[in-house]
């Protein structure tokens, strides 16, 4: 259940993103603050921005292809890991630090951390096996589970 | 058999749960894509009904030929720095810039002025009272090949043979001089604002342009600035409706913004030329104070009419063009900075254009008359937007343009009703700002900036407008292209100017006449005198 939650945010975000052509992740890492920001405009530059968007979508539509379809999810928990974590650093939540476009109110911990956490959780205790697809690519597996 | 069914059942919940995600994937990206097909729908409904043309200004001619030679005249702050907008720092700012730039990755001022694109002009020749002054800009910009030389008066300047065209940033009470002077002496002009320091001065000036035909420019380069250009395509366009009022702004809170500057250490009456500097200025003895920080005395400088005033009414003339207003009224005070000075440090100007339009979607006879309200404190520094405010629309301008419709526009009534439009999101924005990161640092240069006097866009590179400003003014003498701010804009400048100057030292309004093209005479005042007196001696 929560691995398919999680799956919906991400892949809905990157639906969002891949039927919009004109957005960018430009205007998000330029105003990005903290320890981080430099290496944040650095991707915002002209010469990085076009992989990065292409990437930020790529990421999100594989995590929420992988946790909603239960398939090779380990590997889609880990992608979620990353992308959350850069998320986190690009506006981390320190204190005395301009949490802009967020609601509610955040000291260390924010939702992208929370969110992270539970994925890591996904992958220590991996669900596919017995609800997704893997069931169908790892037929060995299905028997056990009937037994 | 019970077996076989019992397996049957197996593999059909097994199946299920191998394959629930796939409709739960097809609903995502159906609902994905219907929600991004609404908003392109939307959002393109409203582009083609504006139908708005960000293009940039026509680009002027080019540099080749011989190297133009200038003289500069006045190098105090303003005059640095619009060297620099041609090419040419001084050794102490290339070392500043470069140390600022190795503690702040993000401050790329040097960055900036290296990539500046060649104007092929030369410094022959630089005048200013203060000796310091002209000797660390001859130290700096001479070379090899071209020593800058000093003269201590101007005249003598305008008499050399070396110089093609002269760069003035005086003080306010010497622009007009200097310039006609340099117009009857055949030297190009590029003079900064505000273009006169009184009345006479301003048809004296104009008729020196007009007599002599040399190239002649004030300094309001955000005339170069893109989204300005935008602006005049959306007047154009209707998009705003009847403007009715347009609110422009001044908030500074700093001594810098003040006008308190620093009096140099080797200031003394060996080093600064006080009889050159008082002009036609009352006599007062040698005052270090008066010299370095003019603007705040009616005799040199213009206050917040002509000084800061002066900006955000040519901004709003060269989108609209709206001219000299009919009549102005003023009111303020020297409420924060009571150090001796006498110009005002809170001023509020009130230009009437009852004839103005900028058209309509209404019935005919609601589309005339227009109130331009400029508002000054240099006590706070709160940011307030320059707004056009139109029946259908409103444009906030600066360095980004946002139009946000109004929820009682006639224009875009049906498009609000079906809530294509919502009037609290911008139908409109503009930022060719969004690329840059802002690695401006002191308060004075964010709201030059802010207001687009700084810099502009080309091709999604950040430019120094001054340096677009010069390159116009220098195409205009090599290859004959118009200049964007020459007599006419700045003859309407400047009459606006001293018309606010005067409403706020006389207590009363001051009218226009357009069929004469004069300031409407006030029995018992000679205006010139009024305007460089001390409001406390009028009164």
């Amino acid at each position: 259940m929560l691995r398919v939650l999680i799956g919906w945010h991400f892949l809905y975000e990157g639906a969002i993103k891949l039927f919009n052509p004109g957005w960018t992740a430009k205007f998000y890492l330029l105003s990005s603050e903290g320890m981080f920001k430099s290496f944040f405009h650095t991707l915002a530059g002209d010469t990085m921005i076009g992989i990065i968007d292409f990437m930020n979508v790529a990421c999100l539509l594989i995590v929420g292809l992988a946790l909603i379809l239960g398939v090779f999810e380990r590997i889609g928990a880990s992608i979620g890991i990353v992308l959350l974590i850069l998320y986190y650093f690009a506006h981390p939540a320190f204190p005395g630090l301009e949490q802009a476009g967020t609601e509610g109110s955040y000291f260390l911990i924010n939702k992208n951390l929370i969110e992270a956490a539970a994925l890591y959780v996904i992958f220590l205790c991996p669900t596919a096996a017995y609800f997704g697809l893997t069931r169908y690519l790892r037929p060995s597996t299905l028997t056990t589970s009937n037994v | 058999m019970a077996e076989e069914k019992q397996k049957g059942n197996v593999s059909r919940r097994s199946a299920l749960k191998g394959l629930t995600g796939l409709p739960v994937v097809g609903g995502i990206l159906w609902a994905g894509a219907v929600e991004a097909s609404q908003k392109k729908k939307s959002r393109e409904s409203i582009l083609k009904t504006l139908n708005i043309n960000a293009s940039p200004p026509p680009k002027t001619g080019p540099m080749s030929g011989d190297p133009i030679r200038l003289g500069i005249i006045g190098f105090g702050i303003r005059g640095p720095q619009l060297c620099r907008s041609l090419g040419f720092a001084t050794k102490k700012w290339l070392a500043d810039m470069k140390a600022s730039a190795e503690k702040n990755a993000e401050d790329t001022r040097l960055a900036s002025f290296l990539e500046q694109e060649n104007l092929n002009v030369e410094i022959t020749a630089v005048c200013d009272l203060f000796d310091v002054r002209a000797q660390e800009a001859a130290d700096s910009f001479s070379t090899d090949k071209v020593k800058v030389k000093i003269y201590k008066h101007h005249q003598a300047l305008l008499e050399s043979n070396d110089v093609d065209a002269v760069v003035i940033a005086t003080a306010d009470h010497w622009h007009a001089p200097i310039a006609i002077a340099a117009l009857e002496a055949g030297k190009h002009v590029y003079l900064e604002k505000p273009m006169t320091h009184n009345i006479a001065e301003t048809y004296a000036l104009q008729d020196a342009v007009q007599r002599t035909g040399m190239v002649f420019q004030v300094g309001h380069q955000h005339r170069q600035t893109q989204s300005f250009v935008t602006a005049r395509d959306v007047v154009n366009k209707n998009i705003l409706g009847h403007v009715s009022l347009i609110q422009a702004n001044t908030n500074r809170n700093s001594d810098n913004g003040a006008w308190q500057y620093t009096i140099h250490e080797k200031a003394s009456p060996d080093t600064i030329d006080w009889q050159q500097f008082i002009g036609n200025a009352p006599m007062v003895p040698f005052n270090p104070e008066h010299f370095f920080r003019w603007r705040k005395w009616w005799a040199y400088g213009s206050g917040l009419s002509g000084d800061l005033m002066v900006h955000d009414y040519d901004r709003v003339n060269c989108v609209l063009e709206m001219g000299i207003p009919r009549s102005v009224i003023s009111s303020g005070g020297i409420y924060t900075h009571k150090d001796g000075r006498n110009v005002p440090d809170v001023m509020q100007i009130n230009m009437e254009f009852p004839d103005f339009t900028t058209g309509s979607s209404q019935e005919s006879g609601k589309e005339r008359g227009m109130t331009m309200v400029y508002s000054a404190t240099l006590g706070n520094q709160y940011s307030r937007t320059t707004a056009l405010m139109g029946h259908d629309a409103t444009m906030e301008l600066g360095n980004r343009l946002t139009i946000y419709a109004d929820r009682n526009s006639t224009r875009y009534k049906d498009m609000i009703d079906n809530e294509t439009i919502d009037p609290n999101v911008p139908i409109y924005q503009y930022d060719p700002s969004a690329n840059e990161v802002d690695g401006i640092t002191s308060a004075t240069a964010k709201y030059f900036a802010d207001k687009g006097l700084l810099y502009t866009y080309r091709n999604g590179r950040r430019v120094d407008s001054t340096h677009l400003h010069m390159w116009e003014w220098l195409s205009a003498i090599r290859n004959g292209t118009p200049v964007s701010c020459g007599i006419k804009e700045g003859f309407e400048e400047a009459i606006t100017a001293h018309m606010g100057g005067l409403s706020y030292k006389l207590g009363r309004r001051i009218d226009w006449d357009p069929a004469k093209q004069e300031i409407v005479p006030i029995e018992g005042f000679d205006l010139d005198e009024v305007l460089l007196t001390d409001t406390e001696k009028l009164v």
